[in-house]
């Protein structure tokens, strides 16, 4: 079937990474011209370290550098009073009716979406990730209209292609998992304003004071200490994988990546703005020093999987290296909690 | 990172598009710039991908050498694990370790074979006959 319909001015967003884009994207169609990427990744506190113990994720450690997906477009909404609908389904042809008459309604939706199958994705990226989000925002000459936020320009999919992607298994299988603003009320300045004091202090606390060892600041301490075992006890050629799985799940799109660090710098920088605290702009280069020392660590972990470095003293130096970032991380995070904000 | 040290280093990315970066200008602000790619990344992936590649010769060898069925070769090939497997065919990850034995994939049936070409896009026929 072929709707033939386009949402009217509908305005593509290319961003660092694909649910802040979407978040971004979806929520200025609605009206909020004023959401950038940098605001809904603060207001969805999507900073976070997280090593979660004993699972592998295509054969290397499981890490992230950001908070569950998910979770950056349902805070950032909840903050700004914005009502979602989220649907999941089990049975495809049901999930492709729904987003037709979505589309009919020339209503852009987000999807979730596993990448192994994206056809526009170059084949070396396409491994078996199933959290990346992309909007489709029309149907046109039978092919569906789709701005993922990864890509400068929009691009489509045929039908059946759609619906494989959305239909991804594995771990974080989508469901056919769509999301949309569905009510969007009268946005104030200072709504705004406390979804940001609000935003930084749930980060603080997932950074400074979650439970356990191997999340939060905590969490890159963990991975240090990993690190220094695994030459000894993964040998050297794996170990050099499993550094490179952390440079890609660190920086690579499709995995999750997109200098994090800096994002969160750049939030920060436009919180100053909002609440009219410069102290913030300081805390802003605490974010930019750790994106920097990260980007240092990925050069030096580099020189392991390239098999330049081979000895237990450039493991040690990489692990030293992760915990001066969790210093610096923990320093900023205390420093932010202390500011009072919103007071 | 400051603006001008932003890598512009071509990768598998860069045919398609340029990355959306977060960097400092020259007035110490931040800005968006975008990127061809960066080599540290660009390596990470190529050695995830000799991994895959290494992992894929070592299953057709065990097929070869009759010690694992095609299942498991197919689904290497594909980049899955049990728990992805499982998830494509709806077949607990104990049957498919079951059917990694070329002994058991001798008594498949032509339904369950089915699913497993289905998943791994080829036909029947190219599955009961990869010797490799």
């Amino acid at each position: 079937m072929n709707i033939d319909t386009k949402t009217e001015e509908f305005h593509h967003v290319h961003a660092a990474h694909c649910e802040n884009g979407v978040t971004t994207a979806l929520l200025r169609h609605h009206g909020l011209d004023f959401m950038t990427e940098p605001l809904a990744f603060g207001m969805g506190s999507g900073l976070f370290y997280i090593q979660i113990p004993f699972l592998t994720i295509n054969n290397g450690p499981a890490i992230s550098f950001r908070t569950m997906p998910g979770a950056i477009f349902k805070r950032t909404c909840k903050a700004l009073g914005v009502e979602v609908t989220r649907n999941k389904f089990s049975d495809p042809a049901k999930a492709q009716l729904f987003l037709d008459k979505k589309i009919k309604e020339g209503d852009p939706v987000g999807c979730q979406v596993g990448v192994f199958h994206l056809t526009y994705f170059p084949k070396e990226y396409r491994f078996h990730f199933n959290a990346h989000n992309l909007i489709v925002y029309g149907q046109e000459d039978n092919r569906y209209l789709i701005s993922d936020p990864i890509m400068e320009e929009v691009t489509t999919l045929s039908s059946e292609e759609l619906s494989r992607v959305r239909f991804a298994q594995g771990p974080l299988a989508p469901k056919g998992h769509i999301y949309f603003p569905e009510k969007v009320g009268v946005i104030t300045d200072d709504l705004i304003r406390k979804g940001i004091v609000k935003g930084i202090k749930r980060n603080v606390r997932d950074m400074i004071s979650i439970p356990g060892n191997f999340a939060g600041v905590n969490g890159i301490r963990y991975t240090s200490n990993n690190i220094r075992k695994w030459r000894d006890k993964l040998g050297l050629k794996k170990a050099g994988l499993y550094l490179g799985q952390i440079v890609r799940m660190q920086e690579e799109i499709g995995t999750g990546g997109g200098g994090f660090r800096f994002l969160y710098g750049a939030f920060l920088e436009e919180a100053a703005a909002y609440l009219q605290d410069d102290r913030l702009i300081g805390l802003s280069e605490e974010f930019t020093k750790s994106g920097d020392m990260w980007r240092a660590s990925a050069i030096q972990m580099a020189g392991v999987y390239k098999g330049r470095l081979t000895e237990q003293q450039s493991f040690d130096e990489i692990a030293d290296r992760l915990l001066e970032i969790r210093s610096v991380e923990k320093e900023a995070f205390l420093k932010l909690s202390k500011l009072n904000l919103g007071k | 990172m400051k603006k001008e040290d932003l890598p512009q280093e071509p990768g598998a990315l860069s045919r398609l598009t340029r990355e959306l970066c977060y960097v400092k200008n020259e007035d110490g602000k931040y800005e968006t710039a975008l990127s061809k790619g960066w080599d540290i990344k660009k390596e990470a992936l190529d050695s995830a991908w000799v991994e895959v590649n290494d992992r894929v010769e070592e299953a057709r060898k065990a097929v070869a050498n009759g010690e694992k069925s095609p299942v498991y070769y197919f689904m290497e090939l594909n980049l899955m694990d049990l728990v992805v497997l499982s998830g494509y065919t709806g077949f607990f990850s104990f049957f498919i370790k079951r059917h990694f034995k070329p002994s058991v994939f001798k008594t498949l049936s032509d339904k369950k074979l089915e699913k497993y070409a289905q998943v791994f896009d080829i036909s029947v026929s190219e599955l009961k006959n990869f010797k490799g």
